[in-house]
């Protein structure tokens, strides 16, 4: 045991990143997938069983962002007890950025051929670009606004709530009004973000045009390596002293205070670090999905991300992963099948979680649950007879 | 005399009160939805005292440390450690860092940490983030955390999630986590709630040689306790001072007896 910590402390990051099972097998599923669905989709013949059309391998894209958005959430929720019901806005954020820089994209290919100016300002007979959109001509520009702005809201709110100690419930309804206010501003036309409408009839991105296949495999390519790396770093996070003292304050908020450390500021550092990791995980989706909308900003959306990090297991970083694309693939099934049962079945999934999988799904397998571990239905069994002991205590 | 000559002295007296304490608590009030949880309350610890504070449930001796560690502002009243640092201005961490170590009442301890995460998270040096971040455990403190748990005698403990511990063992911890903070200054809300005999004689023993060379305020109702810390006591009533001094000394006092020992 000595000899384990020991080694845990003084080996550098490649040491414990191998001791992290789960970690290892995300990892290793992103490699083999970032290389045999690409090659599954590009080289294998479209009669071939192994070949993989490009709506799925768009699909599974789409999924990588989710997992990525969910792992931010995680990074706070799970790690430092911050339950913010706001990230969708830091996802959409960092969407409209990379849509802004796909507007500039289209040239005079619009429907009113403006070289300058996307259609929906032509529309609102606008003559000249405001000035926060200049500079989303520039990919790298924009890769850093999809980062910088929403780092930039988090860090502000988060100074002033943290600052203010606000926290729990309260926290939770401040993020819920954060974005319904920016899903209200965004929906103004004169906000300059094209509305309702929002930003769509993406040409191409960086010259290759969005609808090739070549660039959906590189942009799932691309949403496969920036979860893995994303996934790292967050890891990193969490095995240092810091991530300790974000754990002590998830646990104990006022004895890290009285210990001497500004939990504000560390609250602070997570959040901004998690709505950067958002922001991130939606300039990857928008090109896949080819439209951003302030839809995204919508409170119920936040809410669902939530929901994915509890159902595939709080708290473990890959469980996140693994529930955003449990319950992205059943939202997917429901409502090519039955949508009018998917906010039902969310509902219900949400309950049965929390009741009978407390850790989520990763934490009803043995290899990942932790050693004093009860058998799922060992805990069920447990809950209601403690039930039935409470309200026999009650009686 | 002069009435301004008057002050002078007083003042001069006060200065001289003050003039070697480590903690100088003086006229303190404060008031929750017009109750007065404290009031008017005047104490002081000498450098390297050991000090028992007994009274009453609701007397205000967990108030008294709010105050203290800056949880809670007083209304009036002035709060000085090493006397002169005005600890009213300032906040929990700021007042942790300058060497004021608290136990809570109930023990609060990182239950899903280790016993050796607890008391590294407690170890005294950087607190910023990104310290934090790019902390490696040194040798040092890897000393300094062996020395402590086989203080708190949790050494077999080492590894065990805080959770599993016992009540007394959390009680412990806590106070082994003060320890690796540091501190000139220790305040410990009922250390012994909730332990066996046995324990709770093994903890007055730890106290009085952590009191060595540390000043140390402890709040504790168990008389058996307070008798074998074998110091200076202080009876809080209805949020002031009643009475002050050797333990027999204040059984002896016929208020104290009224209020709170009778009973
Ligand atoms: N934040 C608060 N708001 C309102 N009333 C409070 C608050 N904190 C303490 N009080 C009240 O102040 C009084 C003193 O409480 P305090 O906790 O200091 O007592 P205590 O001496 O520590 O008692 P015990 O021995 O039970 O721990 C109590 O009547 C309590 O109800
Ligand atoms: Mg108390």
């Amino acid at each position: 045991m000595t000899d384990y910590r020991q080694k845990y402390q003084m080996t550098p990051v490649i040491g414990w990143l191998l001791r992290d099972r789960g970690g290892m097998i995300l990892l290793s599923i992103l490699i083999a997938a970032s290389i045999l669905i690409p090659v599954g989709n590009l080289i294998v013949p479209e009669g071939s069983a192994l070949h993989v059309p490009t709506w799925m391998m768009s699909l599974l894209g789409k999924y990588l962002c989710y997992a990525l958005l969910a792992l931010s959430v995680d990074l706070i929720w799970g790690f430092c007890g911050i339950l913010s019901l706001g990230h969708g806005a830091f996802f959409a954020l960092g969407g409209y950025a990379m849509g802004m820089y796909l507007m500039r994209q289209i040239g005079d290919r619009g429907v009113y051929g403006n070289p300058e100016l996307p259609d929906f300002m032509v529309f609102l007979n606008w003559t000249e670009l405001p000035w926060y959109w200049f500079g989303f001509d520039m990919f790298w520009f924009a890769i850093v606004m999809a980062m910088f702005v929403p780092g930039l809201l988090a860090f502000v709110f988060g100074f002033l709530a943290f600052r203010s100690r606000v926290t729990g419930v309260y926290l939770s309804i401040i993020t819920q009004a954060m974005t319904y206010a920016l899903l209200l501003a965004f929906f103004r036309n004169d906000m300059g973000f094209g509305g309702n409408n929002g930003l769509t009839d993406f040409k191409d991105l960086l010259g290759f045009s969005l609808q090739s296949d070549s660039t959906r495999a590189s942009l799932f390519v691309a949403s496969a390596v920036m979860l893995g790396i994303c996934y790292i770093l967050a890891r990193c996070i969490t095995n240092s002293r810091l991530g300790k003292v974000l754990i002590a304050i998830r646990d104990a908020e006022s004895r890290v205070r009285f210990t001497g450390y500004r939990v504000e500021y560390y609250k602070l550092f997570v959040f901004t670090v998690s709505a950067v990791m958002a922001g991130i995980a939606g300039s990857l989706y928008v090109p896949q999905v080819g439209i951003i909308n302030p839809g995204e900003f919508a409170p119920a959306l936040s809410i669902e991300i939530v929901i994915w990090v509890a159902v595939g297991g709080r708290g473990t970083l890959y469980g996140a992963v693994l529930g955003a694309f449990i319950v992205n693939y059943a939202k997917t099934f429901f409502t090519g099948v039955m949508p009018e049962f998917w906010l039902f079945f969310l509902g219900g999934l949400f309950i049965a979680v929390t009741l009978l999988l407390p850790k989520g799904v990763i934490g009803a397998v043995p290899a990942f649950g932790s050693p004093d571990r009860q058998s799922v239905l060992a805990g069920l069994r447990k809950r209601i007879s403690n039930g039935r002991a409470n309200q026999g205590g009650k009686a | 005399m002069s009435e301004a000559a008057e002050i002078k002295i007083e003042q001069a007296e006060r200065k001289e009160a003050r003039a070697n304490t480590i903690l100088y608590v003086d006229g303190v009030s404060v008031t929750f939805d017009g109750f007065r949880a404290l009031n008017s309350l005047s104490f002081y610890v000498e450098p390297g005292e050991l000090r028992a504070i007994i009274g009453p449930n609701g007397a205000g001796k967990t108030t008294m440390m709010d105050i203290i560690t800056g949880k809670t502002r007083p209304d009036t009243g002035d709060v000085l450690f090493r006397s002169d640092v005005d600890l009213t201005k300032l906040d929990e961490a700021e007042i942790a860092n300058l060497g004021i170590g608290r136990k809570f009442q109930k023990p609060t301890v990182f239950e899903s940490h280790t016993v050796f995460d607890n008391l590294l998270l407690a170890c005294s040096g950087g607190r910023g983030v990104f310290q934090a971040l790019f902390h490696r455990l040194g040798n040092a403190e890897k000393l300094r955390i062996e020395q402590t748990l086989e203080t708190i005698m949790l050494v077999d403990k080492r590894d065990e999630t805080a959770a599993n511990l016992s009540h007394g063992q959390k009680q412990w911890l806590e106070i082994g986590m003060l320890l690796m903070q540091e501190p000139e200054l220790l305040l410990v809300d009922e250390p012994v709630a909730g332990m066996t005999d046995s324990e709770t004689e093994q903890t007055a023993k730890l106290l009085r040689s952590i009191a060595i060379d540390r000043s140390v305020v402890v709040v504790e109702h168990d008389m058996e306790f307070v008798r074998d810390l074998d110091c200076k006591v202080t009876v809080l009533h209805e949020g002031s001072v009643l009475a002050e001094g050797r333990l027999d000394h204040v059984q002896k006092d016929p208020r104290v007896i009224e209020v709170y020992l009778g009973r």
